[in-house]
C-alpha cells in the first residue's frame, strides 16, 4: 500500500500523521464512546440498584432474533471493509457493489429492530410507565407483569439511540453510494469511503457491547 | 493508515469468522449453560470486549495507524474506568 493510498490522497497532518477528515471522525467517535458509556453506565447502576425491575435474559427479549440481527451487522462490517478494499485497488464497480450490500444489510438491521419493537410493544413491553405490562414471550396477555418500568425505559433508550445511529449511517451510506456512482472516489482519493467505514464499524462495535449487556446478561 | 510500508492484506474474512463464532458462543453460554452469574458476566463481557477489539483493530484499521492515533483513541479508556468505578461505588 503506498503512502498516498494510506493517507487517502490527502496531506497528512504533521502532528497526528493522519488527514484532517479522519482525525475529525476519530474525535467525533471518541465523543460517541463517552455518550454510549453514559447510557450503559446508567443502565448498570439502575439494574444493580433495582434488580426486581428487570427480567432474566430471554424472558421478555427475543435473543435468537437479536442474535440474527447481530449477525447482520457483523456481515455489514465485512461488506463495508470490502468496499474500502475495492476502492484501494481502484475497483469502482466493486466499491459500488459492496456499498450497496452494506446499505441493504444495514437497512435490514433497522427493519428487524422495528419488527422487534412492534412485537415487544404487543406484549406490553413499552417505555411508558402508565402502560407498562410486559408479560414476556409466549405468555398469556393477562398474566402477571415481568420486571418494571425501568426495564422498558432503559432498553428502548439504549437500543433506540443505537438504532438511530444505524439509520443515520444507512442514509450516509446512500450518499456515499451516490458519490461512488458519480465516480467521486479513486484509489488516490478515498477519504470519504474510509471515514464512512469508521463510523459504520463503530456502530457495529457499540452493538457488540450492547447486545451482550442488554440481551445476554 | 499512515505508514508507507506495504503490509499483507488484512484478514477481513478470518475476523468475520471469529466474530461470528464468538457471537454463537456467547448466545449458547447465556442460554444453554448454567454457569454462576458472576462468571457468566465476566465471560460474556470478556468475549464482547474481544470482539470490539477485533473490529477496532482490523476493520477500523487501528493496527496500521500511527502510535499517536492509538494514544488519542485511548483517551476515553481512563474516563470510562473512572465512570465505571464511580457507578460501582454507588451500588456497593
Amino acid at each position: 500500500m503506498t503512502t498516498q493510498a494510506m493517507t487517502a490522497g490527502r496531506a497528512p497532518m504533521p502532528g497526528m500523521k493522519v488527514y484532517n477528515l479522519k482525525l475529525g471522525m476519530w474525535i467525533f467517535l471518541l465523543s460517541e464512546v463517552m455518550f454510549f458509556t453514559g447510557l450503559i453506565g446508567s443502565y448498570v447502576i439502575l439494574r444493580f440498584a433495582h434488580p426486581e425491575q428487570f427480567a432474566e435474559p430471554g424472558q421478555v427479549l427475543n435473543i435468537n432474533l437479536t442474535a440474527f440481527n447481530t449477525f447482520l451487522l457483523i456481515c455489514s462490517s465485512v461488506t463495508m471493509v470490502k468496499a474500502y478494499a475495492a476502492i484501494q485497488q481502484g475497483d469502482q464497480q466493486g466499491l459500488k457493489n459492496w456499498l450497496l450490500a452494506t446499505i441493504v444489510i444495514g437497512a435490514s438491521f433497522v427493519g428487524v429492530q422495528v419488527y422487534e419493537y412492534i412485537a415487544l410493544a404487543g406484549e406490553g413491553f413499552v417505555p411508558i410507565a402508565d402502560a407498562y405490562h410486559a408479560v414476556g414471550r409466549h405468555m398469556p396477555h393477562d398474566g402477571p407483569a415481568i420486571g418494571g418500568q425501568l426495564y422498558g425505559s432503559t432498553f428502548y433508550t439504549m437500543t433506540g439511540f443505537h438504532g438511530t445511529h444505524v439509520s443515520i449511517g444507512v442514509l450516509c451510506l446512500c450518499f456515499t453510494y451516490w458519490r461512488a456512482a458519480k465516480g467521486a472516489y479513486t484509489a488516490d482519493s478515498l477519504g470519504g469511503v474510509e471515514i464512512m467505514g469508521l463510523y459504520w464499524h463503530f456502530v457495529d462495535l457499540v452493538w457488540i457491547i450492547l447486545f451482550t449487556i442488554v440481551y445476554l446478561i | 493508515m499512515s505508514t508507507g510500508e506495504a503490509h499483507k492484506p488484512p484478514p477481513y474474512m478470518l475476523v468475520w469468522v471469529g466474530l461470528f463464532a464468538l457471537t454463537i458462543m456467547e448466545v449458547l453460554i447465556a442460554t444453554v449453560t448454567s454457569i454462576p452469574k458472576i462468571w457468566l458476566v465476566i465471560g460474556l463481557m470478556a468475549m464482547a470486549f474481544y470482539k470490539a477489539y477485533l473490529v477496532a483493530v482490523y476493520y477500523m484499521h487501528l493496527k496500521w495507524e500511527p502510535k499517536r492515533l492509538w494514544l488519542l483513541v485511548s483517551v476515553p479508556i481512563p474516563l470510562i474506568m473512572i465512570l465505571i468505578f464511580v457507578v460501582l461505588n454507588e451500588i456497593f
